[in-house]
C-alpha cells in the first residue's frame, strides 16, 4: 500500500483547490435552494394546507417545518450523488492531461491507484455533505427544532451511505471516460438529470405510475427516501401530537415519498437500509472486477 | 565491458493494422546516452511506453535492470525515471506539493524527502519557486520540476521523451549539464528519443526508427562514416579555381564546399593539389545527413518532411 496516503491526500487537495471541479459539484444543490427560494416550497406549503381540515393550531408553523424537512433531504440526497461524481471526476482528468502515466510509472499498484480514488472521493464527498448537514440543521434550528438525537445520527448514517453509493456508481461510470468532452458530458446529465430521478425536485409520487415503477428499481431512489424519513420524521410525530388525522399524515408521507411502494407493497426504512448497503457493496465489487480485469488485459 | 540494462529482443506491438513496433531489437548498455531517432509515428513512445509498463506488448522480450517486465513492474519501475513530452505534473498544485506526492509513492517521505529535496533544488536551480503553482511556472521551469520529480528516487535509468522541444538554451544546456553529471557521478543510463540531431549527434549510440523498424544503429561516428561522406570547406577560393577537382562542389558565403566519400579521400585531394588548400576544414556529415540518407526522410520539429 506504498503511497496509499499521499495519493489520497493528493486527490483531496486537488478536489478542494480545483474551484471550477468544486462549484460545478455543487450546481445541483445550488438549483435545488433556488427552486425551493422562488416557488418550490410555496408550493409544498399551499399544497398541504389546503389538506388540512381548519382549526389546527400552529399548523401553518408544523407545514412550514414540514417543508424545511423537505428541502434538507433532498438537497443532501443530491449532493451526494452529484459532488462524489464532480470529485471522482479527477480520476478522468488525471488520464486526459497525463498525470495517470507519471503515476503508473511508480512501483505503486494500480489496485492502490484505484482505491486512492475511491477513498478520496468518498471522504472529499462526505466533508462536504456533512458541512451541508451542518448548514441545514442550522436552517432547521431556525424554523423550529423537532428532530431527535437519533434522528441526527440515522441523517449522518444516510449520507454515509449514499455517498459510498455515488462513489462507487461515479468511479465505475468514470472509469470508461477517456476524454475532456465526456467528463462535461457525464457533469451535465448527472447535475441535471439525478435530482429529477431521485426525487429531489420534485417527489416520485407526482410522476406518473410507470416511471414510478422504473424508479422504483434504483437504489438512489431509496436513499432520499431514508433522507427524508429522517430528516421528517420528528414533524410527522409532532402533526400526530397536535391531533392531525393519521390519514392525512399518511397522506402527506406518501405526498413527500417517505412512504415509498415497489409493486404496491410498501418499504420499510430497515429494508430502504438494506437496499442501498447492498447496492454499495455490488457496486464497489463491480469496481473492483473491472479494476482486476484492467491488469490482467495490461497483461 | 559495460552491462546491457534494457535488453528488448523481438518487440512487436500493433494498433490494429498499425505495427507500431515491428520486431524491434534493442541492447542499451548501463551508463551510456541511448538516442532513439525518428519520425513521429516511428515507435519510440510505443517502445518507451512498454518499458514503462504503460502499454502491453503483443510479444517479445523486455528485460530492464536484470528483471523480465512480464515478472512484476515494481523492480522495475523503480529503476526508471522518466521524463514525459509533456509535463505530468499536477498543475493545481505547487512545485512542492508535486514532488513530495511524487516521492512519496516511491516511499521518500520526511526527513529522505526533504534532503531529496534540498539537493534537486540545489542541481536544478529552483529553490525560489518550490511553493509557486506548477501551472503558473514558465515552460522552462516546468521542465526542471519534471526533471527532479525523474531524479526523486535516483533511478539507474533516466528516460527523456523529446526532452529538450521548445525549450531555451538555458534551460537545455542545464538539462544536459546535469544529465552528463549523472551519468559520470552515478553511471545512470540515459534513454533518449529527440528531434534534435545535434544532441542525437552527442550520444554514445543511436538508432534510427522507421515505422517500428530499426533502419539504422551504431555510433554517431559509425552512422556518419556509413551514410555520409566527409566536407571539406575551402576558404578564399572560387569554385572556377576548383574546376580540376571534379567532385560536388557548392559555394559559400566565404568559400566552397567539395563533398568527398571519406577522410581518406579529403587527405588524397589535398596530397595532390596542396597548393588549392591554404586555408581549409575537414569536417564529418551531419546526423541529419544521415537520417535522411537512411530514412529517405528529414526530421523538423518531429514531423516529417
Amino acid at each position: 500500500m506504498t503511497g496509499l496516503g499521499n495519493l489520497i491526500k493528493r486527490n483531496c487537495r486537488l478536489f478542494f483547490k480545483d474551484k471550477g471541479m468544486f462549484f460545478t459539484s455543487l450546481i445541483t444543490p445550488i438549483i435545488l435552494l433556488v427552486l425551493y427560494a422562488t416557488f418550490l416550497a410555496n408550493v409544498y406549503k399551499s399544497s398541504f394546507m389546503s389538506a388540512l381540515p381548519e382549526g389546527f393550531v400552529d399548523a401553518e408553523n408544523i407545514i412550514d417545518k414540514t417543508v424545511a424537512g423537505q428541502l434538507f433531504s433532498s438537497l443532501l440526497a443530491v449532493c451526494c450523488i452529484t459532488v462524489a461524481f464532480c470529485s471522482n471526476m479527477l480520476m478522468v482528468q488525471d488520464k486526459v492531461n497525463g498525470v495517470r502515466k507519471d503515476l503508473t510509472v511508480t512501483p505503486v499498484k494500480r489496485s492502490v491507484l484505484a482505491l486512492s480514488y475511491y477513498v478520496s472521493t468518498a471522504f472529499s464527498t462526505l466533508i462536504v455533505c456533512f458541512g451541508a448537514a451542518a448548514a441545514c440543521f442550522i436552517y432547521i434550528a431556525n424554523i423550529g427544532w423537532y428532530m431527535s438525537a437519533e434522528d441526527v445520527l440515522m441523517i449522518l448514517g444516510d449520507i454515509f451511505l449514499l455517498v459510498m453509493f455515488g462513489t462507487a456508481l461515479s468511479s465505475i461510470v468514470n472509469s470508461f471516460l477517456t476524454s475532456q468532452g465526456q467528463i462535461s458530458a457525464v457533469g451535465t446529465v448527472v447535475s441535471a438529470g439525478y435530482g429529477f430521478i431521485c426525487g429531489a425536485y420534485m417527489p416520485i409520487s407526482q410522476f406518473g405510475e410507470g416511471l414510478q415503477k422504473v424508479l422504483s428499481f434504483l437504489p438512489g431512489t431509496y436513499g432520499t427516501s431514508l433522507l427524508k424519513n429522517h430528516a421528517m420524521r420528528g414533524v410527522f410525530e409532532e402533526m400526530t401530537d397536535i391531533g392531525f388525522p393519521e390519514e392525512i399524515v399518511e397522506a402527506i408521507k406518501d405526498s413527500v415519498d417517505c412512504n415509498l411502494y415497489f409493486f404496491d407493497n410498501k418499504v420499510e426504512t430497515g429494508d430502504m437500509c438494506l437496499i442501498l448497503a447492498i447496492a454499495d457493496v455490488v457496486l464497489i465489487g463491480v469496481y473492483i472486477i473491472l479494476n482486476m480485469r484492467k491488469s490482467d488485459a495490461r497483461r | 565491458m559495460s552491462e546491457n540494462i534494457i535488453e528488448i529482443e523481438h518487440l512487436n506491438k500493433s494498433f490494429g493494422d498499425v505495427k507500431a513496433v515491428n520486431d524491434l531489437s534493442i541492447r542499451v548498455k548501463e551508463g551510456e546516452l541511448y538516442a532513439f531517432l525518428g519520425v513521429n509515428g516511428a515507435g519510440k513512445s510505443t517502445t518507451i511506453s512498454i518499458i514503462c509498463g504503460q502499454l502491453s506488448k503483443d510479444s517479445g522480450k523486455v528485460v530492464v535492470s536484470g528483471r523480465n517486465i512480464d515478472d512484476g513492474m515494481e523492480d522495475v519501475t523503480r529503476s526508471l525515471g522518466v521524463v514525459f513530452q509533456n509535463s505530468a505534473l499536477d498543475m493545481a498544485l505547487n512545485v512542492r506539493e508535486n514532488l513530495e506526492s511524487r516521492a512519496a509513492l516511491y516511499g521518500i517521505k520526511g526527513e529522505r524527502f526533504r534532503k531529496r529535496l534540498e539537493e534537486l533544488s540545489e542541481i536544478l536551480d529552483f529553490k525560489d519557486i518550490l511553493t509557486r503553482t506548477v501551472g503558473k511556472l514558465s515552460g522552462g521551469q516546468r521542465r526542471r520540476i519534471d526533471i527532479a520529480r525523474a531524479l526523486l528516487h535516483r533511478p539507474k535509468i533516466l528516460i527523456l521523451d523529446e526532452p529538450t522541444t521548445g525549450l531555451d538554451l538555458q534551460t537545455r544546456k542545464l538539462l544536459w549539464d546535469v544529465t552528463e553529471k549523472l551519468r559520470r557521478s552515478d553511471n545512470m543510463t540515459v534513454f533518449l528519443t529527440t528531434h534534435y540531431m545535434e544532441e542525437a549527434a552527442d550520444a554514445d549510440y543511436v538508432v534510427i526508427l522507421d515505422s517500428g523498424r530499426i533502419s539504422a544503429e551504431g555510433t554517431p561516428l559509425e552512422l556518419k562514416n556509413k551514410y555520409t561522406g566527409d566536407f571539406i570547406t575551402l576558404y578564399g577560393v572560387t569554385e572556377r579555381e576548383l574546376d580540376k577537382i571534379e567532385l560536388p562542389k557548392e559555394n559559400i558565403r566565404d568559400g566552397v564546399r567539395i563533398a568527398v566519400p571519406n577522410t581518406a579521400a579529403a587527405t588524397e585531394l589535398i596530397v595532390r593539389y596542396p597548393e588549392l588548400f591554404k586555408d581549409y576544414e575537414i569536417t564529418k556529415g551531419k546526423m541529419d545527413d544521415v537520417f535522411l540518407a537512411v530514412t529517405g526522410k528529414k526530421l523538423i520539429g518531429g514531423n516529417e518532411k
